[in-house]
């Protein structure tokens, strides 16, 4: 028999009224605008755009703002909205070589054409509270340095011209789009690259470290960072001919591995690639090592086991808002199941009982 | 034309929504126009090379909103422009379409050039920045030399 059950109506919207007052905190501080947390809180504004899968500095701005900070929700609202869009069409494929770089380094270059720029990082800063950000109004003004308009070639195609690194190839595939299609085992790379780039950061990072601490060694390097705004081109049926209809800020990290070499190939680098919306570097080496652990096949290595390998557990646990749906999910009232098993347990140990006494 | 009409498209749909409102309001351009698609807000879908130069893959979606119109004349303008404003698509297709007739000196003048300006500022001011934050190494020699 089933049992539906219904009521808390009165509870819900008591909750939810209670959570905005408190999500709007004290009235006598001023209420906290989109611009506010667009302009000043701009790295959680880029995870939940790249983890969200949208890129929208307002949209992910709101969600931060409805989600009281709490970034899986504002992601979470933002995949929801995403569904409702029209998908118009595919864009061309991003060209980074044209990056406007706010950061470009490398950790296997010194000395690389167009140079190592810091850009704005927390890097070398001494991990120490500012107490001087207390102050209200502050408004630092950075140095500017002439520069040359020259273009910044990827520090990883000088290594490709001597063939020490292997080639990506474009072999004209068309790539799997998995808010299309369903994930099914094996899947392609294209699958797992747009899976990892809209993944949860933390995950990520976990699974990349366990790479670095000995679960599927593939010793990385940092071929390359860099972080800028790219032109988004899309090509206009009612035109025929592409425009630039977007400028977004991409995270790029491409990762050399060492690779052994196999009977058919002599020994050559490979490459790790990560992409990811907004000013995101964290994420995106760790998708870069994750990427790499995942080619063990493809480049004949060992699957040594480690979880890093194994493409169903990482793609299919990367997902945090599929991950937190069913987590939280069980929170909610299970009153049915649960008298069933409930049942079940006093049958099972009044039998048990019965038989002891024999 | 092409060339022309690509980069003026190009510069309307990157534009800031603010700067570009503001320039057109500024000018009070009235203009007698019929819709052939409303402005409607979708989103298109960004993607990427693997390793650079390898296949393509799926990177996110980015919000994009379009819409097409006639001017009296009979001329058309369409708009692909970033973010979810409906106003700046219209704007963006009325300058396009405006573009394309006798007043396009005056539009080119007016929110053109001012657009691409302030365009070209943002990039000199990132770039000049990033140079400010490029790193000089200087080698410490150890040991003895002869």
């Amino acid at each position: 028999m089933y049992v539906a059950v219904k009521g808390g109506e009165v509870a819900i919207d008591n909750a939810h009224s209670w959570m905005s007052e408190i999500r709007r905190g004290d009235t006598s501080i001023p209420n906290i605008t989109l611009d506010q947390i667009s302009e000043q809180l701009t790295l959680g504004v880029d995870r939940v755009m790249s983890e969200g899968s949208l890129y929208d500095k307002d949209l992910a701005a709101l969600a931060i703002k409805q989600s009281r900070g709490d970034l899986i929700e504002a992601i979470f609202l933002l995949r929801a909205y995403r569904t409702t869009l029209t998908r118009f069409s595919y864009s061309k494929p991003v060209n980074t070589a044209n990056m406007t770089c706010l950061r470009r380094i490398s950790a296997t270059f010194k000395d690389i054409p167009g140079g190592q720029k810091l850009g704005p990082t927390f890097d070398y800063t001494h991990r120490l509270l500012d107490f001087k950000l207390l102050a209200e109004n502050e408004a630092p003004i950075s140095p500017t340095k002439k520069y040359n308009d020259n273009k910044m070639p990827h520090v990883l195609s000088f290594l490709n011209q001597e063939d020490l690194m292997q080639n990506e190839k474009d072999n004209n595939l068309d790539p799997i789009d998995i808010t299309r299609e369903p994930i099914s085992y094996p899947t392609s790379r294209s699958a797992r690259l747009q899976a990892l780039s809209r993944g949860d950061e933390g995950f990520l990072l976990g699974l990349a470290y366990s790479t670095q601490r000995g679960y599927a060694r593939n010793h990385a390097f940092v071929g390359e960072l860099r972080i800028g705004i790219v032109d988004i081109e899309l090509y206009i049926p009612e035109l025929g001919f592409e425009i630039n209809v977007a400028e977004i800020i991409l995270t790029e990290c491409e990762t050399v591995n060492q690779f052994q070499g196999s009977k058919i190939e002599p020994p050559q680098f490979t490459r790790g690639y990560g992409l990811v919306f907004g000013q995101t570097e964290r994420k995106a080496l760790a998708m870069a090592l994750i990427d790499r652990a995942l080619r063990w096949k493809e480049l004949g290595e060992d699957y040594s086991g480690a979880p890093a390998q194994d493409e169903e557990f990482v793609i299919s646990h990367c997902d945090n808002i599929q991950a937190t749906g069913f987590l939280e999910h069980i929170k909610l009232p299970h009153y049915v199941d649960f008298q069933s098993e409930l049942e079940l347990i006093r049958k099972i140990r009044a039998d048990a009982k019965v038989n002891m006494k024999r | 034309m092409i060339e022309k009409r690509k980069f003026w498209m190009s510069l309307l749909a990157t534009s800031n929504q603010s700067d570009l409102l503001n320039l057109w309001e500024q000018k009070k351009i009235r203009v007698n126009y019929i819709w052939l698609r409303t402005p409607e807000i979708g989103s298109i879908m960004a993607q990427g090379r693997m390793g650079v130069t390898g296949d393509k893959f799926n990177i996110g979606e980015v919000t994009i909103t379009r819409c097409s119109l006639k001017l009296n004349c009979g001329t058309i303008g369409h708009s692909y422009v970033q973010g979810r404003s409906k106003k700046k698509a219209e704007i963006s297709a009325l300058c396009d379409a405006l573009m394309q007739t006798k007043m396009s000196k005056e539009i080119n003048k007016n929110i053109i050039i001012p657009l691409e300006k302030i365009k070209k500022d943002n990039k000199r001011k990132i770039l000049s920045k990033a140079e400010a934050t490029k790193v000089d190494f200087f080698t410490l020699v150890r040991g003895e030399s002869d």
